[in-house]
């Protein structure tokens, strides 16, 4: 087990090195910044002084070092935009992306794990066949067309609820949050069903896959035998056994939210790092561009190591077979 | 010889039969069929070319749907800003839509094939190395990736192919690594090995063709996806450049109007790549249902 967490770390690391060599050859050697950060006239004295004192007269090598020291000390310069640190104007807005991802994803699993479920066990029959093409429709549906929809319909005809912003940020036992009012609450509405529709959809295909794949199994045959009721074996037995592939999948499903959140964000004009970096991409903000790749691929790499730990963890079978 | 044609022959009728059992798959294979053929034919039955400028009218902008325009034909599906008939826009839309969405999906399929193939057929190091990269790629989501090569290289059609073939080539090589793995071990590899038949022979003439009905379930998917990454990137500004407008583009467009209750510019051509990817992913499910593989999708 040790030895599987020390490889699966020494993996991570590898894959942060070389994501960083890529984004520092991406954006700052195949760019100029010099030509972002002068103005159009400078002479080529002035050119020379700034090249000179960002180090970008130096080899290449040198500078990726000196790039590389700096990220490890979460300086990735300061942004263009809103001239203070990179990084904490990614920090600070990292809690309102967090926030909407979690309850988006609690959400698919409310909606999703119960429908799969029901959909699994009645097979081939009208109720099954309705989940699985709502389903289909589900993740179907383009996620930023859908939320135009949304606001469309709630926001702009129906007027009940209000598609920009987050609202009132209320502060619960210390923490602030959007449920610590009405206002932020009714914020939340939209995005987050915005959000989460697609993955709900998800999830009920792969609870109903994994019932229907447990249900014809010898166990619970023998559950069946011991007069145990349907009930307890699929909320027992059968979703003890489909809930190690629903582990991996909320770990998956996690990152695809953050990832898509990008997109809501957008939309909603939702004040996350999602709608940071579209915004940052936009006006050429490259520290910012820089520091949120390289601490989305930090989170990802951490999410994927947690969930082959955890699985391996769970399922003793992936342990013998990694060693 | 006869034998393979047979079983060629034996896919096809299969997949033909399981179509049509399904009332739901026919009609959605017969909107993908209708839709393939208007984007085809986009030039032809378009009432209007929506990007010359000789041919659109700025002064019948903003539209609303079912109008008469000045020279007394009417705009069906109302006018953009710009004055463009939105039908003409988004049948040259679709266009755009389905050349990226399905060159991305072919290339990856090639790609990942080959990759997927070559990690079975020769294992060791080359299949743990092949492997490790599939892992990693699938352990990020499309969206993010493709976003991140965008950042880097810049938008374009071709680099957000190159974006999409990137991301998605490793849900081809996964698939086709672990159906060559069950096929390698069969007895007629060996016997072609026996034969003294070359690698490549035993790999596109003998392993590929069984490892097929995976391929084209995922084939199938993975256009779908792709279709909707690229109006999703196009939507975000970081896709297509506005020279090459896609349905995403185009819906991008009706975003800037929508609140001020203009909403055929984006509700229309929406409706359209949804119907669109709908109907790919019906079939595609029920091939995945025909072919049986048991896939992670």
């Amino acid at each position: 087990m040790t030895a599987f967490i020390i490889r699966r770390v020494l993996q991570a690391v590898l894959v942060l090195i070389l994501t960083s060599m890529i984004v520092f050859v991406g954006v700052y050697a195949i760019g100029d910044p010099l030509e972002i950060l002068l103005a159009p006239d400078a002479s080529m004295v002035e050119r020379a002084q700034v090249s000179a004192s960002l180090g970008l007269d130096k080899p290449m090598p040198v500078q990726y070092w000196q790039f590389l020291v700096n990220a490890l000390h979460g300086d990735f310069g300061r942004s263009f935009v809103y001239n203070r640190p990179a990084i904490s104007v990614i920090f600070e807005r990292l809690p309102a992306t967090l926030e909407l991802t979690i309850t988006a994803l609690t959400m698919s699993l409310v909606i999703g794990l119960p429908l799969g479920l029901w959909a699994g066990t009645r097979p081939k029959t009208l109720v099954d066949e309705s989940i699985m093409t709502g389903s289909i429709f589900g993740f179907s549906l383009p996620h930023f067309w859908q939320g135009m929809m949304l606001i469309m319909i709630f926001a702009v005809w129906l007027g009940w609820l209000p598609s920009t912003g987050r609202g009132e940020i209320g502060t619960v036992f210390g923490v602030r949050t959007s449920f610590g009012s009405w206002d932020g609450v009714r914020h939340m509405i939209l995005p987050a069903i915005n959000l989460s529709l697609g993955q709900t959809a998800l999830m009920i295909r792969l609870t109903r896959t994994g019932v229907q794949e447990t249900m014809p199994l010898d166990f619970v045959k023998y559950a069946r035998a011991r007069g145990l009721s349907e009930r307890r074996i699929l909320f027992v037995h059968v979703m003890k056994t489909i809930l190690i592939p629903i582990v991996t999948i909320i770990g998956i499903e996690f990152g695809s939210l953050v990832a898509f959140a990008v997109v809501t964000e957008t939309i909603f004009a939702w004040p996350g790092v999602g709608k940071l970096i579209i915004d940052s991409i936009g006006v050429l903000d490259r520290p910012v561009v820089v520091a949120y790749i390289l601490v989305i691929v930090t989170l990802f790499i951490a999410i994927n190591l947690v969930v082959d730990v955890l699985y391996s963890f769970l399922d003793p079978r992936i342990r013998s077979r990694a060693r | 010889m006869k034998l393979t044609l047979f079983r060629g022959e034996g896919m096809l009728v299969r997949v033909a039969r399981g179509l049509r059992a399904s009332p739901k798959a026919s009609i959605a294979l017969l909107v993908c069929v209708v839709l393939i053929a208007a984007a085809i034919l986009a030039p032809l039955i378009a009432p209007q070319n929506p990007y010359d400028l000789l041919q659109i009218d700025i002064f019948d902008g903003k539209l609303p749907p079912g109008s008469a325009s000045r020279t007394g034909s009417h705009y069906w599906l109302g006018t953009d800003t710009q004055g463009r008939d939105m039908y003409s826009a988004m049948l040259y839309g679709l266009r755009t839509s389905l050349s990226v969405g399905v060159t991305a999906g072919v290339l990856a399929l090639v790609i990942g094939t080959a990759m997927g193939l070559s990690a079975a057929y020769f294992g060791g190091r080359i299949e743990t190395l092949i492997m490790r990269f599939v892992d990693l790629m699938l352990g990020f989501p499309t969206i993010l990736v493709a976003l991140m090569i965008l950042v880097v290289f810049g938008q374009g059609a071709w680099k957000v192919i190159l974006a999409l073939v990137f991301v998605q080539w490793a849900y081809f090589a996964r698939a086709v690594r672990s159906a060559a793995l069950v096929e390698i071990g069969k007895d007629y590899v060996e016997a072609a090995r026996c034969l003294g038949l070359s690698s490549p022979r035993i790999l596109f003439h003998h392993i590929l063709p069984n490892c097929l009905p995976p391929l084209i379930v995922i084939g199938t998917i993975q256009v779908a996806h792709a279709i909707t990454a690229e109006a999703t990137l196009s939507f975000l500004g970081i896709g297509l450049p506005i020279t090459q407008p896609s349905l995403g583009l185009l819906i991008a467009n009706g975003y800037q109007v929508l609140l001020a209750g203009l909403y055929w510019m984006s509700v229309y051509p929406g409706l359209l790549l949804l119907v669109l990817v709908f109907s790919i992913n019906v079939v595609g499910d029920r091939l995945r249902e025909v072919l049986n593989p048991r896939l992670e999708l």
